[in-house]
């Protein structure tokens, strides 16, 4: 089949999908965007975590052609042309990023999760990221990275 | 770089970052890893590039009569199906023991074992031409007990010499010694997964010389060279490897998955082939920590000395050999813990059985015997109505004292210490009544209880480890530093095979070279086997070998640079540093540019890094001089709250003590313990791959559960400094101890909230509550 929707804004379109095919197959092996992760295909671990219509799921769990004309958002789309987005520099300088395979999955939950909400509580920080595994850190420096990007953010917002 | 890199290579990383040694730079990888850009080896693409998928034995013990690839071969978008007979070289390979068929030929010996490849252009065509590759087995009986396999004689053999692999015994002292208070205990460990999240993926692109080079992920590009190329029967130098992003690793790397079997299709079919594996199929490609049985008797005297430890320890090596004899070396070296013990008798059987194959994870052989003595000294403070605590530091080792191989411990052992720290540690809060917020609950929002039911404990846990390879291997590490005058500036390049896995090697690179060289601009080449050997990224063990490496070129570099200033200037060779890019004299201040003693001319040294010799044990009694040449050391507290009625444990608190001799980048550091720590806490209270009949029965990330940030408590990481006057700048490995001590100290806390005996990790809820008779 053939698949047309747009992704980080522009749009996107592939020929001879199998319909089979998962949308992060789409968008990693057929549109070159390999940013979101291939941890479990199971739904599990969240690294493939990108908003379709602006709400948060799993694109591993979404069938291809269950896109087809609806506005996909990656990792990729975070960052601005040459800055980062808060979120992203949080999770670099808070020492959030290990090996790094579910870090573009938690940028997008923790995106979602600032934008829901700008100031979480721990509590709430936890129950947010709760289905994103990371087995590198034992989340404590991704907690720092999500406080840091919110107070970041508020400032941003301020000023 | 070869002229047919794929689209999406591995980069050089050369972000200007500041930072020398003790500091804590950001990392060089961090803001490609965060763009999502970071070219994982499953991000690998090349054009008209075809997918290989691998069939695997649905036995745990069969006989090969047949195989039948023709239906296969058949199916339209199919370039090549393979088995045993087009295996190129030797269809064998081991990181120990050469023991493991590439394909499976005659017999397969575990549920899992690769049989037959199949390319085509297009995954799902290749997983359905598999299922047309018809296999007849003669299923046979599985060996599936591992102490039974270690001494009855009428099991059938899984190998043609039988079915131990390694048996080690320790003798100190008076091996039948006895004392006043004796408690013994048998402890039991499950088998964890790495569960590393970047599955086992490579691409091999065949080569104009009919050679591969082959962008994966692992922890040892040379290892895995030497064993490819000898399965491809090809030349070293025809099979070359780089090193693509690395999704994890925790010792699930260093064996090969698919390595040779995707060389092997692209060679055949003349492209390039991508292979990643699933999650289902991760659980069976690669091996996982030896599941153990251990038998304790320890006796102590009225004071609560040691007198002796008696340990009978089974480790079950799974269908081939891997690590397990490095596992049996290292489980019985310390499988007293970090104590003094006049009087000792261990003995270590790994063997072969038709169960998963199990070899390298974090902690090697130091987890299993960890669960075992802290709980045997947690029983002989209850005998003797100590606090837990204070027996440990009774008998604490220290420097000049020694292990159980007799080796003498000569740098520091702040084993006292670091339990005496992490006793201070402040303690999280009692649970108030009064804000219940149930989120932070045993069952969390599942609503399960109020707070009836939930009692607090807490335990605690010290452990040891070796650090770097033991026994009398020749361990070392090779790097190659280029300084240069690039736009003005002078820049260096770091280039090395030791394999960036997400602990931050590249980042220790960068800063030992701009602390030794004074420069700031480091450029990290990709690491790749155009440079010698790093050795793997496991024990502990790179920022000693390969930062001792880096070291070592940075002085050669330094020493022909300052030669000729030196000379220009007539100033004395001692004298001179290198700072902030200039040349500095002691005597007479800032000299001159680095940039202008170099002109167009470049500096590049290439040196190795060898640590101090190790010996093998003594076959009789295990008695070695120097068995391992570090040992590193690491105390946890663990708070727990746990619900007694339905088996529930929250984690409230595991804060840890470390000494990590220098810490070169502290943050890092601090990292390393909390996600070792978080690993330790999975094993103690969740994570086991199920084996039942050989077969893994929770193969996903569904049955086979890691921590989540939910089950994550907040981690107080407290780091001391007492430097190894042996290791380059005093370090000490960092990564492995707090993913040992870890799981005993919430056994503790757990055993403390609910009163059970609790000998096996990981603790169920079935463990917790009485189900009645």
């Amino acid at each position: 089949m053939r698949l047309k929707f747009t992704v980080n804004g522009r749009q996107a379109e592939a020929d001879d999908v199998w319909e089979g095919e998962s949308l992060l197959y789409v968008l990693r092996e057929r549109l070159g965007l390999p940013g979101s992760k291939n941890a479990c295909e199971q739904g599990e671990c969240g690294s493939c975590t990108v908003r379709l219509d602006g709400v948060a799921a799993c694109a591993c769990l979404v069938a291809a052609g269950q896109v087809q004309d609806r506005e996909v958002d990656t990792v990729e789309g975070l960052a601005g042309e040459d800055e980062l987005d808060a979120v992203q520099r949080a999770f670099v300088d808070a020492g959030a990023v290990q090996c790094g395979f579910c870090t573009p999955g938690l940028l997008v939950a923790a995106d979602d999760l600032l934008e829901r909400c700008p100031s979480p509580s721990d509590s709430e920080i936890r129950e947010s990221l709760a289905g994103n595994l990371c087995r590198c850190t034992g989340y404590e420096k991704i907690m720092d990275a999500v406080r840091l990007a919110a107070d970041r953010r508020a400032e941003e917002a301020r000023s | 770089m070869n002229d047919h890199a794929p689209a999406r290579s591995p980069q050089d990383l050369d972000d200007a970052i500041a930072g020398g040694i003790g500091e804590s730079p950001i990392r060089p990888d961090g803001a490609l890893k965060v763009r999502g850009e970071y070219a994982y080896s499953s991000d690998l693409w090349a054009e008209d590039m075809l997918w290989g998928v691998t069939l695997r034995s649905p036995h745990p013990s069969a006989r090969i009569r047949s195989i039948d690839v023709s239906g296969a071969l058949k199916t339209p978008g199919v370039y090549a199906v393979l088995t045993h007979e087009d295996v190129p070289g030797d269809n064998l390979y081991g990181l120990k023991d050469v023991d493991q068929p590439v394909l499976a030929s005659d017999v397969v010996r575990y549920k899992g074992e690769a049989v037959a490849l199949v390319a085509a252009d297009h995954p799902e065509t290749a997983r359905r031409a598999r299922e047309r590759i018809d296999v007849d087995y003669e299923v046979l009986e599985p060996v599936t007990d591992a102490e039974r396999a270690a001494h009855d004689e009428t099991l059938p053999k899984v190998h043609p010499d039988g079915n131990l692999v390694r048996y080690q015994p320790i003798l100190k002292g008076d091996p039948e010694a006895t004392a006043e208070v004796v408690v013994s205990g048998t402890y039991t460990l499950g088998m964890q997964d790495q569960a590393f999240l970047g599955p086992e993926s490579g691409l091999a692109i065949p080569a104009e010389d009919g050679g591969v080079d082959l962008y994966l992920a692992t922890q040892d590009l040379h290892s895995d060279q030497a064993q490819t190329a000898r399965a491809l029967g090809l030349p070293q130098e025809k099979v070359r490897m780089t090193l693509s992003g690395v999704g994890g690793a925790f010792g699930g790397r260093e064996d090969l998955s698919i390595q040779v079997h995707v060389c092997m299709l692209a060679l055949r079919t003349g492209k390039p082939v991508k292979m990643v594996y699933d999650r289902e199929e991760s659980f069976y490609g690669h091996v996982h920590r030896h599941p153990a049985t251990m038998y304790y008797e320890h006796g102590a005297d009225a004071d609560g000395r040691l007198v002796y430890v008696r340990a009978k320890l089974y480790f079950d090596g799974g269908a081939y050999s891997s690590k397990t004899p490095v596992v049996v070396g290292n489980g019985t070296t310390l499988g007293v813990g970090p104590y003094v013990v006049p009087n000792v008798r261990i003995e270590g059987w790994g063997v072969y059985t038709n169960n998963p194959p199990c070899g390298a994870m974090r902690g090697l052989g130091a987890v299993q015997p960890a669960l075992a003595y802290e709980a045997q000294l947690d029983k002989l403070a209850e005998a003797l109505d100590m606090d837990p605590v204070d027996v440990r530091i009774r008998n604490a080792i220290s420097r000049g004292e020694s292990i159980a191989t007799g080796q003498v411990l000569d740098y520091p052992a702040p084993v006292a210490e670091l339990l005496e720290r992490v006793r201070a540690l402040p303690m999280p809060p009692e649970r108030d009544g009064t804000e219940l917020d149930i989120r932070e609950l045993p069952g969390g929002a599942s609503n399960t209880t109020h707070g009836e039911g939930v009692y607090r404990g807490v335990g605690y846990g010290v452990c040891i480890k070796n650090i770097c390879y033991a026994e009398g291997a020749d361990d070392y590490s090779t790097a190659r530093v280029r300084l240069q005058a690039l736009g003005g500036e002078p820049a260096a390049m770091v280039h090395t095979a030791a394999a960036e896995v997400g602990q931050g090697v590249v980042t220790v690179q960068q800063q030992i070279t701009r602390s030794e060289l004074g420069v700031e601009r480091v450029t990290v080449h990709p690491n790749d086997t155009d440079v010698g050997k790093a050795g793997s990224s496991s024990a502990s063990r790179q920022t000693y070998m390969t930062g001792g490496a880096v070291k070592t070129a940075c002085e050669a570099v330094r020493r022909r640079l300052l030669d000729r200033v030196a000379e220009r200037f007539g100033e004395a060779f001692g004298d001179l540093s290198l700072a902030g890019g200039k040349i500095v004299s002691a005597s007479t201040g800032v000299l001159t540019e680095i940039v202008d003693v170099l002109g167009d001319e470049v500096i590049e040294e290439t040196r190795e890094y060898h640590h101090r010799e190790t010996y093998p044990m003594d076959a009789e009694d295990g008695s070695s001089e120097r068995v391992q040449v570090q040992h590193a050391f690491s105390a946890h507290r663990a708070v727990v709250d746990v619900d007694v009625e339905l088996g529930l444990v929250k984690v409230v608190a595991l804060d840890c003590s470390q000494d990590v001799g220098k810490a070169v980048n502290p943050d890092a550091v601090v990292g390393q313990i909390q996600g070792g720590s978080a690993q330790g806490l999975g094993l103690a209270v969740m994570e086991e791959i199920r084996v039942g009949d050989g077969a893994i029965r929770n193969p996903s990330f569904t049955d086979y559960l890691i921590p989540t940030i939910l089950d994550t408590p907040p981690m107080k990481i407290d780091v001391i400094e007492r430097g190894d006057p042996n290791s380059p700048y005093g370090v000490r490995g960092v990564g492995e101890p707090p993913t040992i001590s870890s799981t005993p100290a919430v056994v503790a806390a757990v055993r403390a909230a609910t009163g059970k005996d609790l000998t096996h990790v990981p603790v169920s809820p079935e463990h917790v509550v009485d189900f009645g008779e």
